[in-house]
């Protein structure tokens, strides 16, 4: 797994994320679903190519049910990206890297 | 050879979302798509197989090369296998695109878990259909399976499974009119084909099952297809485009399974491997 992407909980959501200063990514997975495994690599990617920029992590909604709860998920994944602790935008299903890079650059720009 | 395997996310596709795969020869006890598709990637990289993580969003011909756009640039090859695969198709109903995710679903084995003691409404008769409405009992308290025809179209042993799971209720003869709810689904609106009654029925998630479409948008004008969009080829796997084989859900075809993909890999794979020594050579 990168070095580059943050594992996040239901404990530190909120530190991490809800009030972090750069815009960030959650990637919510779990360990049984292949389009969770599927997308893995392109986050890692992205979490590369944007490093410094956007935050990227993973929240395993199995071990972490709170969160993926208080945001209405019943799907995975879901990517969200959080801007000034508010959802800027979500993104359900294995999609493309450059969907993705066309959701994140939009909220960067 | 000099191979690449282009690869949009990761190896595996609709494998990937198949909870256990029953009908892969020799696996007597099943196998999950999982384990299925991680020990064919390995296969094929014990042989040396380069997989690049890109996306193919144009194919052209220059002369007798093939030039494949990316969002970054451009790879040129003397033949390509075009091995796109399908993804689930839609009912095409309102309340559909905006519910995705919130409680519409075209993947049982990934979100069934969402569902623990709720009541979930499953479309379609194939094989898929089956499965994924007998998956879905193990969490939810009950399954309806929505199915616009009279019997099943699923194998038998499938169908079996549907009609004797007390979990499991099937709605023969209704199609889908509307998915309802607003930040979730709260209903789906059926109409009876016998006597054209329309009713609500209240739920909390409901799975799409209805076939496949294939993800072959980018190739529109290029090789030739069917009127669904699968891709045409000869025996060979040829397609109408010179040098460009077919293999997979995105032929046009009889029957989708893993075995028959398999096997048109191997055969496109043979078959791009003559082209080349008599077209290049």
């Amino acid at each position: 797994m990168s070095d580059n992407v943050l594992q996040v909980n239901d404990d530190n959501f909120e530190a991490e994320i809800l009030s972090s200063d750069t815009p960030a990514l959650v990637d919510f997975w779990a360990s049984w679903c292949g389009p969770c495994r599927a997308i893995a690599p392109v986050v890692e990617e992205l979490a590369e190519q944007y490093a410094g920029k956007l935050k990227v992590a993973k929240l395993n909604v199995d071990e972490s049910p709170k969160t993926p709860g208080q945001y209405g998920i019943r799907a995975i994944p879901t990517l969200i990206l959080f801007k000034d602790g508010k959802v800027a935008d979500q993104i359900t299903g294995a999609v493309s890297k450059s969907h993705l890079q066309a959701a994140i650059d939009k909220q960067l720009a | 050879m000099d191979v690449v395997l282009l690869e949009r996310l990761s190896p595996g596709g609709q494998v990937l979302t198949t909870d256990v795969v029953e009908n892969w020869p020799g696996d007597v006890d099943g196998v999950s798509g999982f384990e299925l598709s991680d020990r064919m990637r390995d296969h094929a990289l014990k042989f040396g197989l380069k997989i690049k993580n890109d996306e193919i969003i144009k194919l052209a011909s220059d002369g007798q090369i093939k030039v494949l756009t990316t969002p970054e640039g451009e790879i040129r090859a003397k033949a390509v296998i075009l091995a796109v695969g399908a993804q689930p198709r839609k009912l095409g109903v309102p309340g559909e695109d905006l519910l995705i995710g919130k409680g519409v679903s075209y993947c049982g084995t990934c979100d069934g878990p969402f569902y623990r003691e709720q009541t979930v409404v499953c479309f379609g008769g194939g094989d898929t259909a089956a499965e994924e409405a007998v998956f879905l009992t193990r969490f939810a308290k009950k399954v309806y399976l929505v199915h616009r025809r009279d019997q099943l179209r699923a194998a038998g042993v499938l169908a079996e499974r549907v009609l004797n799971n007390p979990k499991i209720e099937v709605l023969w003869s209704q199609v889908p009119l509307e998915i309802k709810g607003q930040d979730k689904v709260e209903a789906v609106r059926l109409k009876k084909l016998k006597d054209e009654v329309e009713y609500d029925l209240p739920c909390d998630g409901a799975f799409v099952f209805v076939g496949t479409s294939p993800n072959t948008g980018f190739l529109r004008g290029v090789v030739d297809m069917d009127r669904e969009g699968f891709i045409i080829h000869d025996r060979n796997q040829h397609t109408s485009m010179n040098g460009v084989f077919a293999a997979g859900d995105c032929c046009s075809k009889l029957l989708r399974q893993i075995v028959v993909a398999a096997g048109e890999g191997a055969v496109a794979t043979y078959a791009a491997q003559r082209y080349l020594e008599e077209v290049h050579e």
